[in-house]
């Protein structure tokens, strides 16, 4: 599919949708890598808070062992609301946003684009780190396998679902916790399917029919959710 | 003839309207709930195995329904106001939000203190619970977004946004139910006939339609408020003889 440039300017590339994309993710990468250390920060938060838990409730580990998958999935929720609020808010400051806003492309692609990037940035660290906590926690090996699995399907949905949040609360004050009410709720199926389907691992039944509900979450907020972050954003930009 | 229907959608004209409307939902609301209440605590005789425990329900399912239903209401007028940029589409779900919320809170709180006897605690996590838990929070959600953008505009097109996004969530609350079959008794009230005594069954409706009536006119009278405020500096605004006085 080739969106149109204006064919009587010279020198102005045609941008297919998936080079655009492409485009997208590898700059907010680039740009992510500049500054390691926001990666870092989440992934340590992530970390931490999975390690206050059994400080918190004591160290049985009868008793973590059950816990487990939740708390992953809490921390993995927190965790990645805590880097929504820079989503949209770095290009909205240097009007960098404006201009994406301003171009011929597609504003949709572009926000999926930053959403793929925002997760592999923030969510997938997360997902690679799960195996070594939920060792922690003494997860066994199946269980494990499932909770990855569905944190690979799960945490795009919260990248996605977020970005709403993050679009609407763009340049808002206190716009960080406020962004945690809006989104949290709205997040809870995928903890819910999540955890669940460790839960059924764990008592002997199949993971499947959770793990297809989070896919079908995974795949309704793909087609729904870079749109309406666009509306949004053309509303907290007008 | 033709009749405009668009005449009230002007808030010049509807604040007029809403305030001739008030007195009259207000009224048969207050009649509805004496009834309704009277039946219910008075003439409905006690459940064979929930004694008189079950009597919450004419307070507590009128206002579970209500929560649910004004949400989409709330979402829909939402959706009108974004769509077709109507200023008094966004100011009704503006006004429906804060009853929307009191009524989620009404529903867990009579919900609680009917758990307790029941089944031995304030709070289960059961699906239906939690759903209308999260339903509180989305009301919440729409009311602390709307309050912090400061530019009316602005915060209605956001607030209907979110609105319109959580709106998903209601029917995930409605099929809860079926979805996760918990602690929560499944609905007595089926399309193929009911297992309640006719008492009952009349004392609910009652409240229902009286909370339902209160509803609207709370939203009337919070959205006359909000039409005062917005159009502080219009001549009609300033005309109105109890504005002048």
């Amino acid at each position: 599919m080739m969106v149109n440039g204006h064919d009587g300017q010279t020198g102005m590339k045609k941008t297919t949708l998936l080079g655009l994309l492409a485009l997208v993710i590898r700059r907010d990468l680039v740009l992510a890598m500049r500054r390691r250390a926001d990666v870092l920060t989440t992934l340590i938060f992530f970390v931490m808070v999975v390690s206050l838990f059994p400080l918190g409730v004591g160290p049985e580990m009868d008793m973590l062992r059950k816990m487990a998958a939740g708390v992953l999935w809490v921390a993995a929720l927190l965790s990645s609301m805590l880097s929504l609020g820079r989503l949209f808010s770095a290009d909205y400051l240097d009007g960098t946003l404006e201009q994406m806003m301003l171009a011929p492309q597609s504003l949709s692609m572009l926000v999926l684009g930053k959403m793929t990037a925002h997760w592999m940035v923030s969510g997938l660290p997360l997902v690679l780190m799960a195996p070594v906590l939920g060792l922690q926690f003494d997860m066994p090996v199946q269980a494990l396998g499932v909770l990855i699995i569905g944190l690979l399907l799960g945490t795009p949905v919260l990248s996605m679902v977020g970005a709403i949040g993050a679009a609407l609360t763009l340049g808002l004050r206190g716009g960080g916790v406020l962004l945690s009410l809006l989104v949290l709720p709205l997040c809870i199926p995928v903890l819910i399917f999540g955890t669940g389907a460790v839960e059924a691992v764990s008592t002997g039944l199949s993971a499947a029919s959770h793990l297809s509900l989070l896919g079908a979450l995974l795949v309704l907020a793909l087609v729904f959710t870079p749109w309406v972050t666009a509306q949004a954003l053309r509303i907290s930009m007008e | 003839m033709a009749i405009n229907w668009f005449k009230y959608s002007a808030p010049t004209t509807f604040y007029g309207l809403a305030g001739k409307l008030i007195p009259w939902f207000a009224f048969s609301s207050a009649i509805l709930f004496v009834v309704g209440l009277y039946i219910g605590f008075a003439v409905a005789p006690a459940d064979y195995q929930q004694g008189e425990f079950y009597r919450i329900i004419f307070i507590h399912v009128p206002s579970s329904i209500l929560s649910m239903f004004l949400y989409l209401v709330m979402a829909g007028y939402a959706a009108l106001g974004l769509i077709f940029n109507t200023r008094l589409s966004a100011m009704m779900a503006t006004a429906i939000a804060p009853t929307g919320a009191l009524f989620a809170f009404i529903s867990l709180w009579t919900g609680a203190l009917w758990g307790k006897p029941m089944w031995g605690a304030w709070w289960v996590w059961d699906a239906r619970l939690t759903s209308e838990l999260i339903l509180l929070f989305l009301y919440l959600g729409f009311i602390a977004l709307h309050a912090s953008i400061d530019d009316p505009r602005r915060a209605d097109r956001a607030s209907a946004l979110l609105a319109i996004v959580g709106s998903v969530n209601v029917p995930i609350i409605y099929f809860s139910v079926q979805w996760w079959n918990t602690l929560h008794q499944g609905s007595t009230i089926k399309f193929s006939g009911t297992s309640m005594h006719v008492a009952m069954q009349q004392a609910m409706f009652i409240t229902l339609a009286a909370c339902w009536l209160y509803a609207i006119a709370v939203v009337l009278a919070r959205v006359r408020s909000i039409i005062l405020e917005r159009e502080r500096n219009t001549t009609w605004i300033t005309e109105l003889p109890e504005v002048r006085s």
